[in-house]
């Protein structure tokens, strides 16, 4: 059997075993294909029972390798371990660990296979799994994103704190001379029939004399202390008063400071800059050219080093792409055609002779780029010497990330230590390496010293590598009162072929996310048809939360609500009468009854409109109710159902379902990115600020726990947002809007 | 120059013209303060200056002589919180958190100035500060639970 087949069969197998719960395994060791890193120079007296847990004679602490970007991933990964380990909660500290094979996101895989994500047969699971072992073969797969932590974690987290529970109590047994049967676990310690209790640290120098248990069982969820309830996330207190740092705060001994500018003519060569005034001013250290068509300019304080990058007079050359943003717009409106078919995701029933007859519309839609601007500039620190570099940086990508710095510092990669940092926000931002290479660069050339380079915040607007743009061509037709027909053509740039072709990877096949948020609604159409075309490359581009979901969303379910109206229906009956998928229609019949959709209509001059988008695997429905003001648009509330299956910490499911809604509908209202002579015209957050408090709704949350695959909470509020608010919008007002951002063409408060 | 923040005079060798976020931040090494924007359109910079919530990054030092500045290091800390430090681990209002510090700070202004804020009282005050996140609803939340704290305490 190929390598890939042995890979997938033995992932087919765990995989098989973690869906049934609670059973045994007797398999740890075939589950962990790679070495434990923590085990490289583990110092005498500390036990490792495997890559996520260590402990020694004063603390423990349990890895978490899924970045943090403000989503709470850290504190999620510690209570799956914890919860099985016993720990009370806090009562370990928590790492990110080095990048490393152990850690491969393995959930991220299934996301990437073209099957709907309903599809439990057995071909789909089937090629899921086999992707898995494609993926672990060909790339550094250490990513947070996709929605994959929870996923990810979920069954291996658990199963590596049980597997350092029993191993503790083996040691607590070699100890004591207590049959292991006769021992439990609790707050961190092995308790003892006779009532005493052995601390784990207490039994780190004996546990790592014994081989990790390999027969471990699962607690079943009824006995879970943590999971499932509210939990206070571990960064809580450090964010709240001040004392967590983030990446851009850091401050090393001998630290110099950093900047860059980067040609904005995304693609174009620096031709040549004149930085005669920028090398006189206070503070600046040097100055000089580095790959990429950037300068960077180093000095003793970030401030001086920002000022004199912008005295720097810059001689650029032109960007690949067209440099007017109608340009754009043509190319992707010229895409629609054979030549530029990228695949036909869906076809059922008879489209051609359902749109014959019937009473049929038509619309077209679009969706601008759009830029990501977490809140903290990128940034990253190097210190780089002979013997081995450092890079201290946020990233979704570490595993990438030093694979990028050994290239440049010609060092072996075991070399090249990274040592990930909580994010002050991404949304899909830190998955790109560029602003890591440039920094590396820059310390590269400055050996034994340590660089913090940090973007300018006009820097990061124009360096930012937007969402795909996109337009869509929706036909459809009703019959009956019903909607009969739906044919959904897509057009959009390929935003993965985009972001791996910066890491010098390319996409086989075609691009999921031209489709993705439209092709894979679970609705039962009659006729159904979704189309999706790949334009030539544009402005370059990249993952922005929630992807292609984002403007397919959009696209999809406005189109639906203008064909339920068309036909005379209801948006919310229509909705669930065309809804088969049980989970889905489960969904859409709780947000009905959250916002008492069957009660009293709504007062004069307010709207309600409702959307479902699936993405990542959840099904998501959104209702918005808005109020049409003197001043313009008020949104007041949003109600919002969906189905992630077991929820590990509601509080923090709550927060990130809110925040999505939030951004899903400030981009929506208010940002987009343009560009005008090549280069982006949008510089700071004036331009394109999303949501602010003023304009923020009421949400409420409620998550469904009837599906059998848990999924992650990032991504899949923002989808339904946008269509829910147009839909509400044109309930209000009868105007239907059909390109964002909605703010070109109502007002709002 | 001197400058007396949370408390601590301190003598610093900078420009005029130098922004005091910078000056917290990459001179005096106090990081909770946070660069966002540098155009006073986030408000992740905001301190207090004699006890009024400004931009730090539109903030110069030469107007800072001789004034009290409070960051959020010097609002409260782990082990004596703020009412509205307090209230903000309370309502877990946090995602990414970089926002936080000026949010914060701007609240316990707001609180200084109305001690019983109404939603559009928070709204108007708050609407400067950016959260890129969306936490706004729990800010919502916090500000006024803090509210009640002060009042009772």
């Amino acid at each position: 059997m190929s390598r890939v087949g042995k890979i997938a069969r033995r992932s087919l197998l765990i995989g098989s075993a973690a869906l049934l719960g609670g059973v045994a395994f007797g398999v740890w060791r075939t589950r962990t294909p790679f070495a434990n890193p923590l085990r490289e120079d583990l110092p005498d007296g500390t036990a490792s029972f495997n890559p996520w847990v260590l402990v020694d004679s004063t603390k423990i602490t349990l890895i978490t390798p899924h970045a943090d970007k403000g989503q709470g991933v850290s504190s999620m990964q510690a209570a799956l371990i914890a919860e099985e380990m016993d720990l009370q909660w806090g009562q370990f500290d928590t790492h990110f660990g080095a990048p490393d094979r152990a850690y491969w996101n393995t959930a991220l895989a299934g996301e990437m296979v073209p099957f709907l994500s309903t599809d439990e047969s057995l071909t789909a699971r089937t090629m899921r799994q086999v992707m898995g072992g494609i993926l672990k073969i060909a790339m550094p797969m250490q990513v947070t994103g996709g929605s994959s932590s929870v996923p990810d974690s979920f069954e291996r987290l658990r199963l590596a704190g049980a597997v350092a529970r029993e191993t503790l109590k083996r040691a607590a047994s070699q100890e004591t001379g207590v049959p292991v049967a006769q021992l439990s676990t609790a707050d961190g310690a092995v308790q003892l029939p006779d009532g005493s209790a052995l601390a784990y640290t207490a039994l780190a120098r004996t546990a790592a004399q014994i081989n990790p248990a390999g027969d471990v069982v699962l607690r079943p969820p009824a006995q879970w202390r943590l999971l499932g309830k509210p939990m206070t996330r571990l960064d809580m207190v450090p964010k709240s008063t001040g004392a967590q740092t983030y990446g851009i705060d850091l401050r090393l001994e001998g630290m110099v400071y950093a900047t860059i500018k980067r040609n904005p003519h995304r693609g174009g060569v620096l031709r040549g800059y004149n930085a005669d005034a920028a090398r006189a001013m206070r503070g600046v250290h040097d100055i000089f050219e580095i790959s990429g068509g950037a300068v960077a300019v180093v000095a003793d304080n970030t401030w001086r080093a920002i000022q004199a990058a912008e005295a720097l007079v810059f001689d650029w050359g032109a960007a690949p792409y067209p440099s007017e943003q109608a340009q754009h717009w043509e190319t992707i409106a010229n895409a629609f055609n054979e030549e530029h078919l990228d695949k036909q995701w869906r076809s059922e029933g008879d489209v051609a002779a359902a749109l014959a007859g019937g009473d049929r519309i038509q619309a077209e839609y679009r969706a601008p780029y759009v830029a990501h601007q977490p809140l903290e500039p990128l940034n990253a620190t190097l210190r780089i010497t002979e013997a081995r570099s450092d890079i201290w940086v946020g990233t979704q990508v570490p595993g990438i990330a030093k694979q990028q710095v050994a290239a440049i510092t010609g060092q072996d990669e075991a070399r090249v230590h990274l040592h990930n940092q909580f994010m002050g926000g991404s949304f899909g931002h830190r998955l790109e390496v560029d602003f890591i290479r440039q920094a590396a660069e820059i310390a590269n050339r400055m050996r034994g010293t340590p660089v913090k380079m940090t973007y300018a915040r006009e820097e990061d607007f124009a360096q930012d590598y937007p969402r795909a743009p996109g337009i869509a061509r929706a036909i459809g037709t009703t019959k009956d009162g019903r909607v009969e027909a739906l044919d959904l053509q897509v057009a959009m740039p390929s935003v993965i072929t985009s972001q791996m072709g910066r890491i010098g990877l390319s996409l086989p096949g075609p691009d999921m996310q031209i489709a993705a948020g439209a092709w894979n609604n679970p609705y039962a159409l009659p006729h159904f048809r979704m189309r999706a075309y790949r334009t030539p490359p544009l402005a370059p581009v990249s993952s922005w939360r929630s992807v292609g979901a984002s403007a397919n969303g959009f696209f999809f379910d406005s189109f639906l609500d203008e064909l339920i109206h068309a036909a005379g229906a209801d948006p919310m009956e229509e909705r669930i009468r065309l809804m088969t998928h049980e989970v889905s229609r489960k969904v859409l019949e709780a947000v009905a009854e959250m916002c008492d959709w069957e009660g009293p209509r709504p007062a004069p001059n307010t709207g309600r409109g409702v959307a479902f988008v699936e993405s990542f695997g959840v099904p998501t429905a959104e209702v918005v109710e808005l109020r049409h003001t003197a001043e313009g648009i008020r949104i007041d509330k949003v109600w919002v159902a969906c189905d992630v299956g077991p929820i590990v910490d509601p509080v923090n499911f709550e927060n990130l379902v809110q925040g999505g809604v939030i951004f899903g509908l400030g981009h929506a209202i208010n940002s987009e990115i343009t560009y005008a002579g090549g280069v982006a015209e949008q510089v700071n957050f004036f331009d394109a600020e999303g949501m602010r408090i003023h304009q923020c709704p009421k949400i409420f949350v409620k998550g469904l726990e009837n599906a059998s695959q848990v999924r992650g909470i990032g991504e899949p509020p923002v989808p339904p947002a946008a269509p829910a608010l147009a839909n509400a919008i044109f309930a209000a007002t009868g105007q239907r809007l059909r390109t964002m951002p909605f703010m070109k063409f109502v007002d709002f408060v | 120059m001197r400058l007396v923040v949370n408390g601590t005079p301190y003598q610093a060798d900078i420009e005029a013209d130098m922004p005091l976020l910078w000056v917290l931040r990459d001179v005096l090494g106090l990081t909770g303060t946070k660069y966002g924007c540098g155009v006073s359109a986030c408000g992740a910079c905001t301190v207090h200056v004699n006890g009024r919530a400004v931009r730090s990054c539109q903030t110069y030092a030469a107007d800072l002589d001789g004034a009290a500045i409070t960051t959020i290091e010097g609002l409260g800390g782990a082990g004596a919180l703020h009412a509205v430090q307090a209230a903000w681990i309370e309502h877990q209002v946090a995602q990414c958190g970089y926002c936080q510090s000026g949010q914060m700070m701007q609240a316990a202004d707001l609180l200084a100035q109305t001690p019983d804020p109404s939603d559009a009282d928070i709204d108007a005050a708050m609407a400067g500060n950016l959260c890129r996140c969306g936490t706004y609803l729990r800010i919502r939340a916090a500000v006024k639970s803090a509210a009640q704290k002060l009042q009772q305490a």
